[in-house]
């Protein structure tokens, strides 16, 4: 079955070329390439609109075995610019599956390589931090691939983030289910909030552990001001994932700082994690290769405890931010010691870099989202 | 929260003897924890019986008992060690039974001394099925519908609420020992009465059957600070229904989605949260239901297990190691990861590659033994692979289990290459069943033409590994659609290697030879790429130098410029080549690396020290066939190989190797070839003035009988080139012989039999010596306690030896001397001698380490497998300053463990053929007392007290079993015999009872015996067999754990070790106070 399918090539920056086979769609694409150490919930990858502009890695060998499930997406389509493996498996074999993967990428215009030695591209990604990159079935000269690998944007200083949200705004109303495996975040008991979220590439996870906790989730697109967010009178704002350098979204910085000084709470998740820092004047900055993963040691150090957290983030948020007194980090990355959540002493403002709703990855930091919530129901009374 | 500073000293306990379900895996678990805790400045106490491991090594330790591992005896080690805790979780399901009497008994309470990493109640409720079950129903979590019952009627009544098939397992045993499925009444009534019997609370779990259900199992660490991580996920290729001992496993699993692995997760941390494991590692298994999701939580087990060594293995990250400093405080967070030392080991592993592990049987050892795989564990070992994708990992690990296959079919006696394909009924016959044998019957299906779809019919076996296998013959049908190897494309010979195909595999397909293949290979420049095994999956640089090998693009391998030297390992476990040889290997390991060479270890067992990332400064985890080990030979270019050490497998390889042009060091394989070809060795022991026992060869049945005129029955016949007694077998008329010889074995004009007249009455002795081409020393002369006859690795052994004279002594060693001389012998050699009327006879010669070197540098405080290797590695044992080696004055005697439980209704004869899965030692200054401890150590149920004898020996032994009698008689022992030999008790006047033989009438012995009204049986067998009556009676005492003796000489040496016991009680002694001088 694999015999049939394309050569195809991943050609990096640096000069570095790999042969595999092509699968999902022909084509041509480039974009950063960065590696996932997940070794479950490819399709979760796949569909996660932080991965915009990247061209995704696996260093889990064998992808494609379980197929893809209808209730597994965590958005709308797939947003990887390529996907490289090392082998995709013949066959889909779970019972909830509705596609092999390779249909769907092809259905999806993803275009797909495998027989890659994919550790030897970590590797490399390793020592050299993120590069841009090149898969393709279609042209299959390396060095032309190497040229358009160098011609495409960095990551720093680009806005994906115009690419992966929402047009018009609108409300979600799915929970989490037992019935597809998805673990409730917990009972609730008081109020249901308001809480309207900034779409910068939100993934559904977020929404559905949100809605399951006693939240009405109102979804707005990237560009709305704050004074329009405000103007409904939510009881908190959430800023949600998303992809690309979090230093250049400017509208999204205005936005935050509307709702800081409106004293409405303000929580974040990843890039909407970032954009909080920037927006009470702290920086960002690029890691080398980023974290993506589900294996991350992150403490709480307010409780000492380690979770083992899901992670998708190429930017980190600089340290000096704490410096000053009014902003407390809360959570750490073991690891590299980055940062990986704060909250401001005075304001409702909490924010983690990491992915409390996992999809993919342990559900270590459900807590958090419950802990929102307390939040909420303590910043009330 | 840093190490605790209330204790000052630990108790380890180890797990004892290699049995079915527990081997040299908690022997790396406990070394591993022995050196976490010395580093952390703990007094570390050891009690284990098995001398043939690494843990009990003088150096592990801070003190070591080698005691039975007995309530009674580890109180006297705590009387005179007074530790201040005792950690019960890293000896296996052994440890923890013995913390449990350890509290039942009130010992730990009354000396003060408390428990690390599980608590008794903890113990208690992850063992106790209804225990257990009751917390999984509280959580929220499913388990199997289940009903734990005491009595057989009970039971009836549970089997009609669960239904039928169904599952029984007995409480508080481990591997599964006394289960089984039962698919009718008479099978539910025969599993449960041995289940109740067994379970040492008499107490068995019936359980809805979920068969064929996909299996997974989790291995989690868990610390007192909460946190939670799972090490390894690990995925059951078998479904339910074969115990995952005896399943093939591969992690990380395979096919569950991540919201299925998260689920799976939750319910890990749940499980172990409230079970209450407060620190440490735990293993769980899980049942999904493939057709919706559902799951059920089947067993946790709250201590290091096979499982916990083999996702160490799996994933680099040492379980055992952390579970010792999680149990003195630690939390995960405060230790760093070995392998990266960057990063805390407060993670998840994450691997980038594929590890398979198959299963390793011993079913030609126990040709009665129903061979069908189900709940409880039947293999004697394993192998482990690890390759980039599963195709490939599985090839390598059936090529890893040495049975004979060289990865999925295409060997020299592959029914699809050369000769009859199997039918449809056998193919589906062994679909359908569980057997050693499915992996291969899964290709056959395939190629037979049988869909993926009418084989998961029989099979369940999940669909994504079926389309591997069947990926698999698609690449071997385009192997076999080219006509030459010379017509083969890179293209396919690349895919073929990538898919784990070996290049004797591709060789069987072209009719070349493996170097040829091999040959044709390097000149297209495919050669194999090294990568790390890193824990992280190249995230971070990894500092581990723990090496596989793949096909890809880039090689990892740091290749430095140091004198490097190669140990082959022994691969996995089987009967007659177990632990010992993996001690070796280790030794020589360590004392290369004393003596300044970069250390290469390849092995495939995942259960050993050996292949722990700390044991070489290189690991290579790989099989042990000779393509795989050229393959690492060309990358590093070492001094030499050692090829002495681990058994016949690398032995095996040996020839292959020279031809290669590898150096082999040590003893040549020429001399080895010497010594086991019979007549180049008969001239050596003619020229040497040294006697064997008058033998002879033959081709055909003509030749044996032949053979027999000339040297007189009975005769011991066997096959050329075996290990542990293969086919051996003790002949005493013609009419047997001939048989033998055309049914009984493969003969053929270059696989002939071998005939040795058998000396009766004879008494056997091993020796171990060492030499160095020049000088020669006597490490070690054990006298068997059993007569000739008994394989030397299933017979009991003394140092020293208890009854030869000075004289015969002086002989052995002259003539061990000469020998090694002769044979030009570098590193060590084991010499089989039989003594008769003080004659000495040679029996065999192997110039190679020997399953006894570990017992023997126990018992003489010398470790002789480091000063060979020295030895090999060209220091004289002048330079090393041995020259002598004292016969020590304290008595060590060994013990065989035996896995008849594991078979039941197996007759337990010993015999020429090895059948022992392990040893003890018991050392004491009284040699009665060394051989009671041994006897303990070994669980034999020997009735110290008193009670009821049941004699019946065979005619010959008439005579010699009334001294036993009168000597059993004179301690106080009430006998019962059969009619023969109660008449000759009678004449002797000797007082017994009469009871019935199994087909005079009831009530006869069997139901003595289940009345639990015979303590012992001394039993000396005229025939074999499980159908003879005394096979049954022999079968029973297993089934009732009535302790058997078959020797009278065996007889005679208890009846002594129970006077000593009764007269003098016993002590306890550290090994180290033993040498202290």
């Amino acid at each position: 079955m694999t015999r049939s399918r394309p050569p195809a090539l991943l050609a990096l920056e640096d000069g570095t070329v790999y042969r595999g086979t092509g699968f999902g769609a022909a084509g041509d694409s480039g974009g950063e390439v960065v590696f996932n150490t997940s070794l479950t919930g490819y399709q979760e990858i796949l569909t996660d609109p932080s991965y915009k502009g990247q061209i995704v890695t696996m260093t889990a060998p064998l992808i494609g075995n379980y197929g893809i499930s209808v209730e597994d997406a965590e958005s709308d389509r797939a947003w990887v610019e390529g996907f490289v493996i090392r082998e995709l498996s013949t066959i889909p074999s779970n019972f909830r599956s509705t596609e092999d993967l390779h249909s769907y990428l092809e259905r999806s215009g993803v275009v797909g390589i495998e027989g890659v030695d994919t550790r030897a591209v970590t590797k490399r990604i390793r020592e050299q931090g993120a590069l841009r990159g090149v898969v393709s079935t279609t042209e299959l000269d390396a060095d032309t691939l190497v040229d358009r690998a160098r011609a495409q944007p960095t990551m720093e200083g680009r806005d994906l983030v115009q690419e992966v949200t929402r047009a018009r705004e609108g409300v979600w109303t799915e929970g989490v289910s037992e019935k597809v495996f998805l673990p409730s975040p917990g009972a609730f008991e008081g109020p249901v909030f308001d809480l309207t979220v900034v779409d910068y590439g939100a993934k559904w996870n977020i929404l559905r552990n949100l809605t399951a906790l006693g939240f009405r989730v109102r979804v707005v697109p990237a560009s709305t001001t704050s004074a329009e967010v405000l103007a409904s009178g939510p009881d908190a704002v959430f800023l949600s994932n998303g992809p690309g350098d979090p230093a250049v979204l400017g509208y999204a910085h205005d936005l935050a700082r509307g709702v800081i000084e409106d004293g409405t709470p303000l929580l974040g998740i990843c890039l909407g994690h970032q954009i909080i820092a920037e927006a009470l004047d702290g920086k960002t900055f690029k890691l080398p290769f980023g974290h993506h993963g589900a294996n991350h040691p992150v403490m709480d150090l307010a409780t000492r405890k380690v979770e083992i957290t899901a992670q998708n983030h190429g930017f980190a948020v600089g340290e000096a931010l704490f410096e000053r007194g009014d902003v407390e980090l809360t959570h750490r990355n073991l690891n590299d010691g980055t940062v990986e959540g704060l909250r401001h002493r005075e304001r409702p403002i909490f924010c983690v870099q990491y992915h409390p709703e996992a999809a993919p990855g342990p559900h270590d930091s459900l807590y958090l989202f419950r802990r929102f919530r307390e939040e909420l129901v303590r910043h009330r009374t | 929260m840093p190490r605790r500073d209330d204790l000052e000293s630990i108790l380890i306990i180890g797990s004892g003897p290699i049995v079915i379900g527990q081997a040299c895996e908690f022997d790396y678990s406990g070394t591993q924890a022995c050196k976490a805790l010395r580093e952390e400045g703990y007094r570390v106490i050891l009690v284990n019986s098995n001398p043939a491991t690494i843990m009990t090594d003088p150096e592990t330790a801070d003190r070591t008992y080698i005691e039975p591992i007995t309530w009674q005896a580890i109180e006297k080690i705590i009387e005179r060690e007074k530790p201040d805790a005792v950690l019960p979780t890293l000896g296996g399901q052994t440890g923890l039974n013995a913390a449990i009497e350890l509290h039942e008994h009130g010992v730990l309470e009354k000396h003060g001394v408390i428990l690390l990493g599980a608590q008794v109640d903890v113990i208690k409720k992850a063992e106790d099925r209804q225990l257990f079950r009751d917390a999984m129903e509280k959580i929220g979590l499913s388990c199997p519908q289940s009903h734990v019952v005491g009595t057989l009627e009970a039971a009836m009544v549970a089997m009609e609420d669960v239904g039928l098939p169904n599952i029984i397992r007995p409480s508080f045993t481990m591997g599964g020992k006394g289960g089984g499925i039962a698919y009718n009444q008479e099978e539910f009534r025969a599993i449960v009465t041995r289940g109740l019997a067994l379970s040492p609370v008499h107490e068995v779990l019936v359980e809805q059957s979920v068969l064929g259900w996909k299996e997974f199992e989790l291995e989690v660490m868990r610390d007192h600070a909460d946190n939670c991580v799972v090490i390894c996920s690990i995925e059951n290729l078998d479904p339910m229904g074969v115990h995952t001992g005896d399943s093939i496993t591969v992690a990380p699993a395979l096919t569950l989605t991540d919201r299925e692995y998260q689920r799976m997760r939750d319910w890990g941390f749940a499980c172990i949260r409230e079970i209450g494991v407060e620190t440490g590692g735990s293993n769980l298994q899980f049942a999904i239901n493939p057709d919706n999701g559902d799951m059920i939580v089947i067993e946790m087990n709250p201590r290091v297990s096979r499982s916990s060594a083999l996702a160490s293995k799996a994933t680099g990250f040492p379980i055992a190691k952390l579970a010792a400093k999680l149990a003195v405080g630690y939390t995960l967070d405060e230790i760093d990861n070995d392998i990266t030392r960057k990063t805390p080991a407060c993670f998840e592993p994450s691997i980038d590659y594929i590890v398979v592990k198959t299963p390793r049987f011993a079913f030609e050892k126990f040709p009665d033994a129903d061979s069908t795989l189900g709940s409880q564990m039947k293999s004697v070992g394993e192998a482990m692979a690890i390759g980039r994708t599963f195709k490939e990992a599985f090839q390598k690990a059936l090529r890893s289990s040495e049975e004979g296959y060289i990865g999925l079919g295409l060997n020299k006696r592959d029914p699809f290459l050369n000769g009859t394909p199997p039918s449809r009924p056998d193919i589906d016959e062994h679909l359908g069943r569980g057997n050693s044998r499915r992996a291969h019957y899964l290709r056959y299906a395939f190629r037979a033409g049988m869909t993926l779809d009418e084989i998961f019919e029989l099979t369940k076996i999940d669909p994504w590994f079926l389309a591997q296998i069947e990926d698999l013959q698609r690449t071997e049908d385009e192997l076999r659609a080219t006509s030459s190897l010379h017509d083969l494309t890179d293209d396919l010979l690349r895919r073929a290697k990538r898919e784990g195909f070996a290049d004797a595999q591709i060789a069987a397909v072209f009719g070349a030879t493996m170097l040829e293949v091999r040959a044709d290979r390097l000149r297209r420049g495919i050669k194999p790429t090294y990568k790390l095994v890193d824990t992280c999956a190249a995230e971070f640089e990894a500092e581990t130098p723990y090496y596989y090998s793949t096909w890809e693009d880039e090689c990892e391998a740091r290749v430095s410029d140091r004198p490097k030297m190669m140990i082959l390992g022994s691969g996995p476990n089987r009967i007659g080549q177990g632990v010992e040889f993996d001690y070796c290997c280790v030794h020589a390991a360590f004392a290369l690396r004393d003596a300044g060479f970069e250390t290469i270890m390849v092995n495939s067992n995942p259960e050993t020290v050996s292949t722990d990332y700390d044991t070489s400064d290189l690991l290579f985890f790989e099989p042990l066939t000779a393509e795989d080990v050229l393959n690492i030979h060309d990358l590093l270019k070492p001094e030499g190989v050692i090829v002495q050490f681990g058994g016949q497998t690398p032995l095996k390889l040996a020839k292959d190797l020279e031809d290669a042009g590898v150096r082999i060091i040590g003893t040549s394989p020429y001399s080895i070839d010497l010594a086991e070809d019979r007549e180049s060795f008969a001239a050596i022991l003619d020229d040497l003035g040294l006697r064997q026992p008058p033998n002879g060869m033959a081709r055909n049945a003509d030749e044996a009988v032949e053979v027999t005129r000339r040297v007189g029955f009975p005769v011991l016949v066997r096959p050329s080139y075996v290990l542990g007694g293969r086919g051996m077998m003790l002949v005493y008329d013609e009419e047997t012989l001939v048989r033998y010889v055309r049914t009984g074995v493969e003969v053929s004009d270059d696989r002939p039999v071998l005939l040795d007249r058998f000396l009766e009455g004879a008494i056997e002795i091993d020796v171990d010596a060492i030499c160095d081409g020049t000088d020669v020393v006597v490490a070690g002369i054990m006298e068997h306690i059993e007569e000739a006859g008994v394989h030397s690795g299933d017979s009991q052994c003394a140092i020293p030896p208890p009854t030869l004279p000075e004289h015969v002594l002086d002989e052995v060693r002259r003539a061990t001397i000469a020998l090694a001389k002769r044979l030009n012998v570098i590193g060590l050699m084991n010499v089989q001698y039989a003594i008769q009327n003080e004659q000495v006879y040679v029996l065999e010669v192997n110039p190679r380490a020997s399953r006894t070197v570990p017992y023997v540098s126990k018992a003489i405080g010398v470790p002789i497998a480091k000063v060979a290797a020295l030895c090999m590695s060209g220091t004289s044992l002048k330079e090393q300053g041995i020259t002598e080696i004292p016969m020590p004055v304290h008595s060590s005697v060994k013990g065989p463990v035996f896995p008849f439980d594991r078979f039941p209704g197996v007759d337990i004869v010993l015999g020429p053929e090895m059948q022992s899965t392990g040893e003890v030692m018991g050392i004491d200054p009284d040699v009665g007392v060394a051989f009671a401890k041994s006897l303990m150590s070994a669980g034999s149920k020997i009735p110290f007290d008193g009670g009821t004898v049941f004699l019946s020996v065979k005619k010959e032994d008439h005579e010699a079993a009334v001294f036993i009698a009168q000597e059993l008689r004179r301690l106080g022992y009430r006998l019962v015999a059969t009619s023969g030999t109660r008449k000759a008790l009678d004449r002797a006047g000797v007082e017994s009872d009469l009871v019935n033989k199994i087909h005079v009438g009831r009530p006869h012995v069997l139901d003595l015996l289940t009345d639990k009204k015979i303590d012992l049986i001394i039993n000396t067998p005229t025939g074999r067999g499980c159908r003879t009556d005394e096979g049954q009676i022999r079968a029973a005492s297993v089934a009732h754990e009535v302790a058997c003796i078959t020797t009278l000489s065996g007889a005679a040496a208890a009846i002594a070790a129970i006077e000593r016991i009764r007269t003098r009680g016993y002590g306890v002694m550290a090994l180290q106070d033993y040498f202290a001088n």
